[in-house]
């Protein structure tokens, strides 16, 4: 039963990944659904990062998370390097936790 | 994120190398957290390889744990379904061929689809669509292993702020691609619906919705449009020019 459930999940996960890739040819696309491929996936990726950053299950992540994000963020949008950008929203929230706020 | 420079690809490695990194640090409290729900030891090890998503992993093992291995089928499938429309997108990326279609699409992630998207040239998408791709499924791959093997000792991703870590990387990735006015919109549209649903309904669903921030552009344009068919031109013409509004009746929304 385990593994059939692994087993299940993996396969329905690579059909959904190749679908989407197998799919695009058969699609004949006008130049401007063209142009939505790439906004619905830059929708998908904000809404992923931002429910990360806010959201744990059902209710809100606290504070050290989200503050971390932040200050991610801005970085990024100085145009600090990716490195820079991640280390500091994890050093961020990892601080704040070590100093009690969660 | 990354300005053209003199050494693009080392940047390129020096972002891969983070992120693998990290993957190894979330890899390794995955393969910790298995065993300790007291699962067998090859779950971890055949899951990261087989399944290769660390939100569904994540999801899944803890559904298994709790005796519900169907929810944890299709939670997990819920979870994964993004990947439909990230393939749509990296399909031209990944190639034609078939040998590139069948490995590529094993190794689509978020992120990986995010570093894609945040490169223009095609030959620089496709470099990087491959060597994050297999650096994230290698590090991923090696982190579980070392939480099996660690075990407890493994640590906790929050204590090291690893959960601040992702979100923020992936805004790094598609910041470039906001300066497009018709993005930006979409996408804070998208984040917004995908947060005011996420206590309401199961993982996975609200950032599916999250596409629904397509209308927000596409509805009003529409409308735009016939507003400036009556003569307003000037006051509703937002980028394209008059000839292609009428293409908009082809939107999905």
């Amino acid at each position: 039963m385990l593994i059939a459930a692994i087993l299940t999940l993996a396969v329905g996960t690579y059909t959904m990944r190749l679908s989407g890739v197998l799919l695009r040819d058969r699609l004949e696309l006008s130049d401007r659904l063209q142009r939505l491929l790439p906004m619905a996936a830059a929708s998908l990726l904000a809404a992923l990062a931002t429910t990360a950053a806010l959201m744990e299950g059902a209710s809100f992540a606290g504070v050290a998370r989200p503050a971390g994000v932040v200050v991610g963020a801005l970085l990024a949008w100085r145009r600090a390097p990716f490195v820079v950008v991640v280390l500091a929203a994890a050093a961020t929230a990892a601080l704040l936790r070590l100093a009690g706020v969660e | 994120m990354r300005t053209p420079s003199r050494t693009p690809d080392r940047a390129l490695l020096r972002d891969a190398a983070a992120i693998a990194a990290a993957m190894v640090a979330v890899g390794a409290s995955f393969g910790a957290i298995t065993i300790a729900y007291g699962l067998p030891t090859w779950v971890p090890f055949l899951m990261s390889a087989a399944v290769f998503a660390g939100g569904a992993q994540f999801l899944a093992v803890g559904l298994i744990a709790a005796g519900n291995p169907l929810a944890a089928v299709l939670a997990g499938l819920l979870l994964n379904a993004r990947h439909l429309p990230f393939g749509l997108a990296v399909s031209a990326t990944v190639g034609p061929r078939w040998r590139d279609r069948l490995i590529g699409s094993h190794l689509m992630t978020d992120e990986v689809v995010a570093f894609t998207l945040a490169e223009e040239d095609p030959s620089r998408r496709r470099r990087t669509y491959w060597l994050i791709g297999i650096t994230l499924f290698t590090s991923w791959n090696l982190g579980s292993a070392l939480g099996v093997w660690l075990g407890g000792a493994a640590g906790d991703p929050a204590a090291l702020g690893l959960d601040a870590a992702f979100p923020a990387g992936l805004i790094a990735l598609i910041l470039p691609s906001l300066r497009d006015r018709d993005t930006r919109v979409v996408a804070l549209v998208g984040a917004a619906v995908a947060v005011a649903l996420t206590p309401v309904l199961p993982a996975g669903l609200p950032v599916l919705f999250a596409l629904l921030g397509l209308c927000a552009v596409f509805l009003p344009r529409r409308r735009a449009g016939q507003v400036a068919e009556a003569g307003q031109v000037a006051e509703a013409g937002p980028v394209t020019g008059a000839g292609r509004r009428v293409e908009t009746e082809e939107a999905p929304c």
